[in-house]
């Protein structure tokens, strides 16, 4: 388990990763048949791959992104310049190996990076989809992905991998096409949606619509943008990401670059800066409706319903070997719904492992350097290509 | 969580050997307090097991985990209640039995969720700790029970005795019974034999509803 954690940068990371970046067009004969019955096309999906595929083709790592997410995952944000969202989990002698693994990480359905979301031009008219952009469901995001395996000439995926929304894919990854991935890895996650997710949405959405740049959903038209509103959005969803811990810790009652309480509504309150912070910086490189559309997609995410009530059902004979990570101070996906999954997965006597990390940090955890958590996706991803039959023949680097 | 970690030919520790020739080729076996999950990957190399394994210290469940091991992180008092009736053929627990709160319970769950249980643990009624507790007054502190009383995570031991009772409180049939005693010899006693309760430092029960 010897890892390197020199950081590379630009050019160099680009040729250690053996990084491509691609954009495909599919379903441009046979349109998308989505949850909603509505059928939809073409679709293009940007995606980037890292490290080299195997001759057999059986070295392939699918990473699902989370809610503001995207392909970037190992390179650099092209608007933010920030490391990749899983850099420190993604690379040679990382967590997930590029220099033994083919990493494919494509932006989801609905996105705004890339693949085909309500910014995109409607062949058809021209114009942006905008809100004439169907609504679609995590299941659908993972046919799109799917249908990429197939464009890459990929039977079978070593392993899916993804935390929060992101975990959602990966567990319809496993139910849905349990003969197309070897191992899943579902983390921070749920298999049922909550009601205070679904509150804690429907907040950011109505932030989003209530601004009045947001003009019904046609700002793009109108040449203007709802940044006050999903910057809002964005606000309230963050601290969704962070525990009372993690914020007492890094702001406590801080004043921010005052020396007293101005008795306004500044931000007097380094908390207050960082999430307005937070907020500008987000809608830099966000698109307002496809925040409506996924926030959307996660809200209607319910795999026990699709089952009868059995979410069991849902992995009923399946192949597939999980690896389930929950962390111990996330109340946006606690234990408890990581738990769930295991309870299903056993009942449907489903190979399962389950660590909850011990962390302070909230959901934000999976994103960030937690040992423990990295610790075990490098063992269970080491266990399972052993039992895949997986040679490495180059692991020195 | 006892000690008498004596290891047999195979490398294996030798109660750990026991049990795993009660378990009959290719069966679905739970090993509950699997540890680093040396047990179940004796039992998948050798016995064709479909193993499963519970662990409540992350770091075996890490270690396991690394060996390609299906090891979820739980307690053995509150989820086994998880899993469904008879969902395995044999549900293991081997020298945890002395750590949970509720032994009883345990021993019910494990014959809820198995057709077999096996359970192994250090036997109090070994004439040393007899000898030590009859001697010094003290609780007995040794290479065989290397805690003192203060902070054993042992809070359930038992003797032969005790387990053959609760055996049978609980309607249980003891198919199979062995006692080790301290130069890892292997007997096969009777459930009221004296002489095991006195000789064997652990006993292994194979036990069917």
């Amino acid at each position: 388990m010897k890892r390197t954690n020199a950081t590379l940068s630009g050019e160099d990371l680009r040729r250690r990763l053996n990084a491509v970046e691609a954009s495909v067009r599919l379903y441009d004969a046979e349109p998308l048949a989505l949850d909603s019955g509505a059928r939809f096309g073409p679709v293009d999906v940007a995606y980037q791959t890292y490290g080299r595929l195997n001759a057999a083709k059986s070295n392939a790592v699918v990473v699902c992104h989370a809610l503001t997410g995207d392909h970037y995952a190992a390179l650099p944000h092209p608007v933010t310049g920030k490391s990749g969202w899983w850099s420190s989990l993604i690379g040679p002698g990382r967590v997930i190996d590029t220099d033994r693994y083919f990493v494919v990480c494509s932006n989801v359905l609905g996105g705004c990076m890339g693949t085909t979301g309500p910014k995109s031009a409607d062949p058809a008219t021209g114009e942006p989809y905008m809100l004439g952009f169907p609504v679609i469901t995590v299941a659908d995001m993972v046919r799109v992905q799917v249908k990429l395996l197939d464009h890459l000439g990929i039977a079978q995926a070593f392993a899916a991998i993804g935390g929060s929304m992101g975990g959602m894919q990966v567990l319809e990854w496993a139910s849905r096409y349990p003969e197309r991935v070897f191992c899943a890895l579902p983390v921070a996650t749920c298999a049922r949606y909550s009601a205070q997710n679904i509150a804690f949405d429907e907040v950011g959405r109505q932030a989003i619509m209530a601004d009045p740049e947001w003009c019904g959903g046609r700002y793009l038209l109108e040449g203007r943008n709802p940044h006050k509103g999903l910057a809002v959005a964005r606000m309230a969803a963050h601290i969704t990401y962070l525990s009372e811990t993690a914020l007492t810790r890094k702001f406590g009652r801080k004043l921010q670059d005052r020396e007293k309480i101005g008795y306004g509504f500044d931000a007097d309150f380094e908390v207050e800066s960082y999430l307005r912070h937070q907020g500008s910086t987000f809608v830099e490189r966000f698109d307002a409706n496809s925040y409506l559309y996924i926030t959307r997609a996660m809200d209607y995410f319910d795999m026990p319903g699709e089952h009868d009530g059995h979410l069991s059902h849902a992995f009923r004979h399946t192949p597939v070997h999980f690896c389930v990570v929950s962390f111990s101070s996330d109340w946006l996906f606690p234990t408890r719904d990581s738990q769930a999954i295991v309870r299903a997965l056993n009942a449907a006597a489903a190979s399962v492992s389950f660590v909850e990390v011990q962390s302070d940090k909230g959901h934000d955890a999976f994103l960030l350097d937690e040992p423990e958590f990295h610790d075990t996706v490098a063992g269970f991803l080491a266990g399972m290509a052993e039992r895949r039959g997986l040679s490495f023949a180059t692991e020195e680097d | 969580m006892a000690a008498a970690a004596n290891h047999s030919a195979t490398g294996i520790r030798i109660d750990l050997k026991i049990i795993s020739e009660m378990v009959e080729d290719g069966s679905r076996v739970l090993d509950v307090g699997c540890g680093d999950g040396e047990l179940l990957a004796f039992l998948q190399a050798r016995r064709h097991a479909d193993g499963r394994g519970m662990e409540l210290s992350m770091s075996g469940v890490q270690r396991a985990v690394a060996r390609g091991l299906a090891v979820i992180q739980g307690d053995a008092d509150t989820d086994l209640a998880d899993y469904p009736d008879g969902a395995f053929d044999y549900v293991i627990l081997s020298k945890t039995l002395q750590a949970t709160h509720n032994p009883r319970a345990v021993v019910e769950q494990m014959l809820r969720i198995g057709r077999h249980a096996i359970v192994s643990f250090p036997n109090f009624a070994h004439w040393r700790t007899r000898l030590d507790l009859l001697l010094h007054g003290r609780m007995p502190v040794n290479d065989l029970l290397p805690y003192s009383w203060y902070e054993t995570p042992n809070i359930h031991f038992c003797t032969i005795r005790d387990f053959t009772d609760l055996c049978r409180d609980l309607g249980v049939r003891v198919k199979d019974s062995l006692a080790l005693d301290a130069a890892g010899e292997v007997q096969r006693f009777t459930a009221d034999s004296r002489w095991a309760n006195l000789l064997a430092v652990d006993a292994v029960f194979l036990l069917e509803k």
